[in-house]
Order: C-alpha cells, then sequence, then structure tokens
C-alpha cells in the first residue's frame, strides 16, 4: 500500500463525511421546495450534529453499554465502506480490497448495532423498529447478494473497485438489459437497506409506521448525533457507489493528483444529483405497507436472479 | 510403535480410567475424576488427530474372535481433522460437565455414558474398516441415548425426546449399515480401502451412495430427517447438548466427505445436485424455524439444522463444479465445507454452553422470561455474544470466514475460461447463493434477537432479575470457546491452508487453492479473490480515531445523566412487561412466511363483570408447528399405530394361540427341511 493510495483513501474519508450532512441537507431542501415550504437550509443537519454532540446525554437506567457504543460502531462502519467503496478513485490498498461480500457485512454490521440499540432501551417502540428492521434486512439481503453478482459476472471479479473499471473500459455493460435489471434490483435494494422510501419513511412522526426513527427514541445529544451521522453517511457512500456503477466517467483510476481534482467534483455531483432525485422520488412515492415490503423485495429478487441467470448463460 | 498409535492406546486407557473413575462414591469425587479423565481422553484424542492432520500415519489394530478381520483404526489427514474437532469440543465439554452437573445427570451411569459417547466420537473418524466404524458409531449413539434419559424422571419431555431419538439413530444406523453393506459387496471386503476401488458410476456405487445420504443425512439433521434434533438438543443436560450440537451431527458431514471424497470421488452431476438441494433446503427451512423459536435451546437446535444444511450445500456445490470439470471452484467449495465444519463446532459449542450458564443462573430457556442478563452475566453475554457474530457470520468471526469462502466458490463457479459450463450450474449457482444470502439474513436476524431479548433490555421475570454470573471454571471454559471463534475469524490464513491439504489427494498442499496472504489473511488466487481481517481491524481502528476523539472530548465536558425515565414522553415509566419479547420480535417473519409456519394464535379475553368494554386479562397464545413433522411423520405414526392396533388381534394374550403359532413354525421349517 502505497503513500498515494492511503491520500486518495484519506481524500475519499474525510470528502464523503464532510459531504454526508450536505446531502442530507440538499435532499430535506429539495423535497420542502416541492411541497412548498421554505426548508431550513441545506447545511441545517450539519447544525443538528454540532448541537447534538454537545449535549448531555440522558440515558435510563438499565441501559447497558450497547446504548453507548453501538452509535459508534455504526459510525465506524460507515467510514469503513467510506473506504472500502471505490467513490474517488478506484485504486485500492492491496490487503483492503473493496470486496462485495465485505462490503456487504460491513452494511450489516451498522445494521446489527443499530438493532441492538433499538433493543437496549427496553421499550416496546425500539423493539417494534428493531425487529422490523431485522425483517426488512433478512428480506433484502438475497436481493442484495444476487444483485451484486450479476454485476459481478461482467468483469469476472467481486473486487468493487474492478467492477467500475471494466465499466469504465467498456460502458456497454451499463445499458446491457442484463446490467440495467441487475441495477434496478441493485437500487431497491439499495433504498430498503437505507430506510427510503418506499420501504421507510425517514421524516415520519408517526409512531406506527416507522422503522429506523423507532430504534432512536431511547438515543440523545452525541449517541443520537453518531447514530444520525453513521446513517447519512451510510446513505452518502451507496449514493455514490450508485452513482459509479451507473457513470463511471471521471472517477480517478490512478493516484494521479490530476484525475484525484477532477473526481472529487465529478463524485460530489452524482452523489447530490442522486439526492436530488431520491428526493423527488420521495416526494412522489407513498410509503408500502409493512407487509406489502417483502413483495417489492421479491419484485426486485425476481430482476436481479433473471440477470444473474441471463448473463451466466451467455456463452 | 508410533505416535498415532500411542496416543490412540492412551485415548482408550483414559477412557476405561474414566468409565472406572464414575464408579466412585460421592459426587464432587466422582465429577472430578470422572470428568478429568474424560478431558484427559479428549486431549489425547486432540494430539492424535492433530498428528494425523499433519501427515504422521499409525494404526492400532484389534484383533476379533469375528471372521471379519482384525479391528483398524488409522486416521488419515481428513480422519484427524474430525477427530481433532470432536476431542476439541469433548476437552471443553467434559471440563464443563465437571462443575455443571447435579442430580441425575451427576449420577454413575451417565459419567459412564459421557466417557463412551467421547470415545465413540472420537474413534468414529479414526476407524478404517466397516466393523470398526459402526462399532464406534453404535457407541455414539448409545452414550448420547443415555445422556439425554439422564433427567428423564423431572421432565416429562425427555422420556418422548429419547424416543424420537433412538427410533431416528437407529434408521440412521440402518441405512449406513445398508449402504456399507452394498459397497462391501461390490468391493470384496470391508476395509476403507477396499471400498474405495467400487466404481462411483457403477450401479453398487449410486445405491451405496444414495443409501449413504440417508443415514449419514439423518445424523447430521438434515430437513427431514432432522425431527430429533429439536427435541433432542433441550432437553440433554447442556454439556451434552453441546457435544451433540457441535461434535455428533460433524460425523455426519464426516461420513458424507468420506463417501464423496474417499470412497466415491468424482461422482455424476445429479449426486452433486442431490446434495445441494438437501443442504440448501435445511439451511433456509432451519433458519426459519430457528428464527421463530423463542425457547434458545430449541433455537439454538435449529440453527444447527441451518449449519450444517449450509456444509452440506458446499460438499453439493463442490460435487456438482467438480462433474463439470471446475477444479478450482470445486476445491474452494470443499475447503468452504471444511471451515463452516469447523467455525460451526466453536461457536456452537459456546452457544450451548452459554445457554447452559443461563439456564443454571435463571432456571429459564424461554427467551420472552429472560432479559438484562447482559449487566449480570457479563462473561456469560459476552461469550454468547462472540457465538452470535459468528453464527449470523458477520465479521471478525469465523463464521463470517466461512461463508466468504463458500460465496466466492458459488459466484465463480459458472464459468471455465470465460465459457458458461451448463444450464444446470448457471440455474443452480444463483439459487444457491440466494438460499446462503437468505439465510445469512434470516441467522442476523434469529441472534440478534437471541442476544438483544436475552441479554439486554430489563429483565423480564425475578429469576432473570436475580441471576448470577456462573462458575469460574465455567467463565474459563466459555472464554476459551470464544477466543477460539474469534481468533479463526481474525487468522483465517493458516488454518484455510492446512484444510485444503487435508482433502487433496495426496495430502500436498496445492497452491492454486488457497494462500495465506498478509497478516495471516486468505486469499484466493484462482478465483482472485483475498481476505484480510486483520486490516480491516487496522482500518477500523484507524478511522475510528477521530470518532472517539470526538465522543471523548464531549464525555468529559457533558457527562451523562442517568435516571430519566424509560420513553419519558408519557411521564410514566413503562413496566418490563411491555417490552418486546422474542415472540413479538419474530411476528413479522411469522407473517411473511405464514405459508411455511402454519402459525396458530389464540387469544382469550376475560372481561370485568358485566361491562363488555372493559377487560380484566388477555392471554395470548401462539403455536408453529413444525410442517415437514405434521405431513411426513404423524401419518406414518398413525398409521404404524393402526396397524399395531389391527396386530393386536393375533397377539391377544392366550397362552393357546401362542402355543398353535409354535406348532405351526415348527411343522413350516419341517415341511420346508423335507422338500
Amino acid at each position: 500500500m502505497t503513500l498515494a493510495t492511503v491520500l486518495v483513501d484519506l481524500v475519499q474519508v474525510l470528502l464523503f463525511a464532510a459531504l454526508a450532512p450536505v446531502l442530507i441537507g440538499v435532499t430535506r431542501q429539495v423535497r420542502a421546495r416541492l411541497e412548498g415550504r421554505a426548508g431550513a437550509g441545506i447545511w441545517q443537519p450539519w447544525r443538528d450534529i454540532r448541537k447534538l454532540l454537545v449535549k448531555q446525554p440522558v440515558r435510563a437506567p438499565g441501559s447497558s453499554w450497547i446504548l453507548r457504543v453501538a452509535p459508534l460502531v455504526l459510525t465506524i462502519s460507515s467510514l469503513v465502506l467510506a473506504a472500502l467503496l471505490p467513490l474517488v478513485s478506484t485504486v485500492a490498498g492491496r490487503l483492503i480490497p473493496g470486496d462485495l461480500f465485505v462490503v456487504v457485512s460491513v452494511l450489516l454490521i451498522g445494521a446489527v448495532a443499530l438493532a441492538l440499540v433499538g433493543l437496549d432501551a427496553g421499550t416496546a417502540f425500539g423493539g417494534m423498529g428493531s425487529s422490523r428492521h431485522m425483517t426488512v434486512l433478512a428480506l433484502v439481503e438475497p436481493t442484495l447478494l444476487l444483485a451484486i453478482y450479476a454485476l459481478s459476472i461482467p468483469s469476472g471479479s467481486s473486487n468493487l473497485a474492478i467492477i467500475v473499471d471494466s465499466r469504465l473500459a467498456n460502458p456497454s455493460i451499463i445499458v446491457s438489459p442484463v446490467g440495467l435489471l441487475a441495477m434496478a434490483a441493485f437500487i431497491i435494494a439499495v433504498a430498503a437497506e437505507t430506510g427510503r422510501l418506499p420501504v421507510d419513511n425517514p421524516s415520519t412522526h408517526l409512531e406506527l409506521t416507522m422503522m429506523h426513527e423507532a430504534m432512536l427514541l431511547e438515543s440523545t445529544a452525541r449517541d443520537l448525533g453518531w447514530l444520525e451521522f453513521g446513517s447519512w453517511l451510510k446513505l452518502t457512500v451507496l449514493l455514490g457507489l450508485i452513482g459509479n456503477l451507473l457513470i463511471p466517467w471521471g472517477v480517478a483510476t490512478t493516484t494521479d493528483p490530476m484525475q484525484v481534482v477532477v473526481g472529487v467534483p465529478a463524485v460530489i455531483l452524482k452523489v447530490l444529483v442522486l439526492g436530488g432525485m431520491l428526493s423527488v422520488g420521495e416526494v412522489l412515492l407513498a410509503k408500502v405497507r409493512l407487509f406489502r415490503v417483502p413483495e417489492l423485495l421479491a419484485g426486485s429478487f425476481v430482476l436481479a436472479f433473471l440477470a444473474v441467470a441471463v448473463s451466466a448463460m451467455v456463452p | 510403535m508410533t505416535p498415532i498409535s500411542l496416543g490412540l492406546i492412551t485415548g482408550l486407557a483414559l477412557a476405561a480410567v474414566a468409565i472406572a473413575a464414575a464408579f466412585l462414591p460421592g459426587v464432587p469425587v466422582r465429577s472430578i475424576l470422572s470428568g478429568v479423565s474424560t478431558a484427559a481422553m479428549s486431549a489425547a484424542g486432540v494430539f492424535t488427530g492433530a498428528l494425523a492432520m499433519a501427515g504422521a500415519t499409525g494404526k492400532l489394530v484389534v484383533p476379533i474372535a469375528l471372521p471379519l478381520g482384525p479391528l483398524t483404526f488409522e486416521p488419515d489427514r481428513l480422519g484427524g481433522l474430525f477427530m481433532l474437532i470432536a476431542s476439541g469440543v469433548g476437552v471443553l465439554v467434559s471440563l464443563y460437565g465437571i462443575v455443571s452437573v447435579h442430580g441425575a445427570s451427576a449420577s454413575r451411569t451417565s459419567w459412564i455414558a459421557l466417557a463412551v459417547f467421547m470415545m465413540g466420537m472420537q474413534y468414529v473418524p479414526a476407524a478404517a474398516d466397516v466393523l470398526s466404524f459402526l462399532l464406534m458409531w453404535e457407541a455414539m449413539a448409545l452414550g448420547s441415548t443415555v445422556l439425554l434419559l439422564a433427567e428423564h424422571a423431572s421432565r416429562r419431555r425427555v422420556s418422548s425426546a429419547a424416543v424420537w431419538y433412538s427410533v431416528m439413530s437407529q434408521l440412521s444406523f440402518l441405512f449406513i449399515l445398508a449402504g456399507f453393506a452394498v459397497l462391501a459387496a461390490a468391493a470384496g471386503g470391508t476395509t476403507f480401502a477396499e471400498l474405495a476401488l467400487v466404481s462411483p458410476t457403477s450401479t453398487a456405487g449410486l445405491t451405496a451412495f444414495v443409501l449413504l445420504v440417508i443415514g449419514f443425512g439423518s445424523k447430521s439433521g438434515l430437513v427431514p430427517m432432522h425431527v430429533w434434533l429439536p427435541r433432542a438438543h433441550p432437553e440433554a443436560p447442556s454439556h451434552v447438548s453441546a457435544a451433540m450440537s457441535a461434535a455428533m451431527v460433524k460425523m455426519g458431514v464426516y461420513g458424507i466427505l468420506v463417501v464423496c471424497v474417499r470412497f466415491l470421488p468424482g461422482g455424476p452431476a445429479w449426486s452433486g445436485i442431490l446434495l445441494l438441494t438437501l443442504g440448501g433446503l435445511s439451511a433456509v427451512y432451519g433458519i426459519l424455524q430457528a428464527s421463530v423459536s423463542s425457547d434458545l435451546k430449541v433455537l439454538l437446535a435449529y440453527s444447527t439444522t441451518e449449519n450444517v444444511g449450509l456444509i452440506w450445500l458446499a460438499i453439493g456445490a463442490s460435487v456438482l463444479l467438480g462433474a463439470y470439470g471446475l477444479t478450482a471452484t470445486s476445491a474452494t467449495s470443499l475447503l468452504a465445507a471444511l471451515l463452516l465444519t469447523v467455525s460451526h463446532a466453536a461457536f456452537k459449542t459456546t452457544l450451548f454452553l452459554g445457554a447452559g450458564s443461563v439456564l443454571h443462573a435463571t432456571g429459564e430457556r424461554d427467551l420472552d422470561h429472560l432479559g438484562g442478563l447482559g449487566r449480570r452475566m457479563p462473561w456469560t453475554a459476552a461469550a454468547f455474544g462472540i457465538g452470535c457474530l459468528g453464527a449470523a457470520a458477520l465479521p471478525i468471526s469465523s463464521g463470517f470466514v466461512a461463508e466468504w469462502v463458500l460465496l466466492q466458490s458459488l459466484v465463480h463457479g459458472t464459468r471455465l475460461n470465460g465459457a458458461a459450463v451448463s444450464v444446470t450450474v448457471s440455474i443452480g449457482m444463483p439459487l444457491a447463493v440466494a438460499v446462503v444470502a437468505l439465510t445469512a439474513g434470516l441467522a442476523v436476524l434469529t441472534f440478534v434477537k437471541s442476544y438483544g431479548i436475552g441479554f439486554l433490555a430489563r429483565p423480564r421475570s425475578d429469576a432473570a432479575a436475580g441471576a448470577r454470573e456462573s462458575h469460574p471454571l465455567v467463565r474459563v471454559v466459555l472464554v476459551v470457546a470464544a477466543a477460539i471463534v474469534v481468533l479463526l475469524g481474525l487468522m483465517p490464513g493458516p488454518l484455510a491452508s492446512v484444510l485444503a491439504s487435508v482433502v487433496a489427494e495426496d495430502g500436498a498442499r496445492r497452491p492454486g487453492i488457497v494462500d495465506t496472504i498478509g497478516m495471516a489473511g486468505v486469499s484466493l488466487p484462482g478465483l482472485g479473490a483475498l481476505l484480510d481481517p486483520i486490516a480491516l481491524v487496522i482500518l477500523a481502528a484507524v478511522v475510528a480515531v477521530p470518532v472517539l476523539a470526538v465522543t471523548i472530548a464531549s464525555a468529559l465536558r457533558h457527562p451523562q445523566r442517568l435516571g430519566a425515565s424509560v420513553w419519558g414522553g408519557g411521564g410514566e415509566r413503562t413496566r418490563p412487561r411491555m417490552q418486546y419479547t422474542a415472540t413479538s420480535y419474530a411476528e413479522p417473519v411469522v407473517r411473511v412466511f405464514d405459508d411455511v409456519l402454519k402459525p396458530s394464535r389464540d387469544v382469550e379475553v376475560t372481561h370485568a363483570g358485566e361491562s363488555r368494554y372493559l377487560v380484566q386479562r388477555v392471554k395470548f397464545s401462539q403455536n408453529l408447528t413444525d410442517v415437514i413433522e405434521h405431513r411426513l411423520y404423524r401419518p406414518v405414526l398413525s398409521a404404524a399405530d393402526r396397524l399395531g392396533v389391527r396386530a393386536r388381534v393375533i397377539q391377544n394374550g392366550s397362552i393357546h394361540l401362542y402355543l398353535l403359532y409354535s406348532f405351526a413354525a415348527i411343522l413350516i421349517v419341517l415341511i420346508v427341511a423335507v422338500l
């Protein structure tokens, strides 16, 4: 692992850590404008985080170390994702390639940390959120793995950096029917994984319909801050990945400073555009009933399975 | 005398010592002496197994009076691995048994049975001919049945569990015996070397394959032969359930591996598909039942079906890919099967012993009555948590590495030199990936539930509120078992290299399949994939530095305030009963999969006085059935019952009738003799 690789990785992690609250600010602002509200401005999530980190946490007696540690685990898992995925550049350390299955397992660690926070408080709402969250996650897993399996077939590797590189070298992969099916399945899986509409409503305050928010009810101050930040960062890096898979141009393929200088604004642009599209989509979509979610995921599973079976059979 | 034969003899001698010590009067003396001797026997097994795995040879020949050939024990590399697994589990389990047994499970019979059980289990993989294999197999079955029966006087369900268990294990024995008989008839001998000469595609070879799959599958607890697992594991004493789940079901895996790798290597593609289907079905069905189960030990038992299913799936994938000439991916799948086996032995020992520690402290196996144990039993909670990581296949545990290798071999399995090999593989491998993924997802839910409901939140019963940490020796055993799970997850490279050499024909390390890379990481050069858990941990530690710095700075300036009421929005403190329970946690899963689980719910509402609107109490009960048991076994059992009723006519208790039968029998024999 050369110094240049480390530096590029560092730039990538810092960039995404700074970008995550901005992305959330942008999606909220777009949404507010579309709904005819003024909105709080795109910097509000940054101000929220700063406020939460300097407040005194209030914790229930009988809560365990999970309430303290799990928020950190969630944030760290998202930061590891930001380091592993090919976002600004596709160069990676020799020993820590962005292996698809490793990436999925890091995602799972964050999700498990969140689910344990929900249970630790010992309330009905926390447990409900946790239970629903884990059920959706269990059902997303086959779709997610099959979708990334389909993405990995054309390049013959499960390394995300190589996948993005091969799409850059051969753009016909992206618009092939198989590639489109796989991306559609992948996008549905990411929406479920990050708790966006139509699976979960990130801005709901109606307890009976929420999943993500229900797990955070008992967390305050820095605990809440890290949980929010970790979730935002997860969404941001996954949008960055989708951006690079759909439009791989602009991503740096070497550690050449010029390429990195191009790669940074390119990925910021991709993430913010995708974020804007996400919030437009969310304005137009209604949340699916919880027990209709499996049908949605089954549909996406079929797309992914078709993509894999077809691409595996093509000689 | 070679070290291996010395180790084998020492093991048998120590088993005899353990049996002798079991006759001593006084429970403490008996438990310590017999337990320590059993642990020493297992330690000898670890030694012998490790030597055999490293390639040392040696044998123990016991001449017998039967006209068959002597009993020969000569572990090869694969046998050495399974001997190591069985005896490694044996060491931990025997030590745990010393302090955990009491009452009926500390009796003389139980200690003798434990020694016999352990001995049988450790010498099954050492056997080199059919007779000694079957003899040790029966010792293992007998010992475990007696152990299972230990507490039959105090719990009613034990005897029914024992009946199911012994019937299923004898049926499994019957099929194994038949399979070996077919093989031996075709080979003309009963030693394993002779059996290996049978052609894998001959009629005899294929018949034997199917018979042995049924026999060994039943011992492994595969669907639809799994019915004994969720009965026997919960009712056995905890250390016995750990040994049964972590080691004994592995003997079924050993059996099928011997069949696929040694006796009938290179079987046809359909044999791989058979194993793949059986394994996949078991994996999904097992974890689905586990995810909705509220009884901690039933949950772990179903999770055993899941894990063994994954192992069989990996073996099946290996046979299937081998049949299409994908040697590298086939060898990787086989490696995944072995990694899954070792990893399951490690984490399932931890989980069952942890569950035993909880059971001992609270008297409860029902998760709906537990909670808050993390603060009361920190050692058990930590070990159980690590076991859960392993079972949910999350990093940095052994389970994650094993599933990673399995998935890598499956996703690279459809193409040879860039061309698709066959439609069967192109459909089969994605389905296998989907099965593994669904299994992994439900496993995460299952183990988040069992840890989160059992160890976090507030106690749901007085028993859980008054729980105390277990005996220090129990803690030591738990910590060692959990440490193995983490160690194998952090440094998988060396283990993977050794395991790859265990199944290679010549025992040589083939560098093309698996290598050690970086800081004891594992790399699969044939598939272009590598995994270095320590590098990942370092990466996480580096990115954690600023997060921790901010948190600590904030914590110094703003310490926490305790004492606020939980969910203070309503102002009133909610009671622990209002928490989510394991049953409610699994409710969405029950609803999603209600076609398979067939839940039946009962809500009883008692009204207060005359009012229709005021409710005094509500009683909710839910019953989930094992569909396979209901549809497959119940009809057979009731048919057998009806047959029994009919047969009563010919056995009505009249001595005259019985004399008539004897007379008729003699007459028939005489007539046949004359003809």
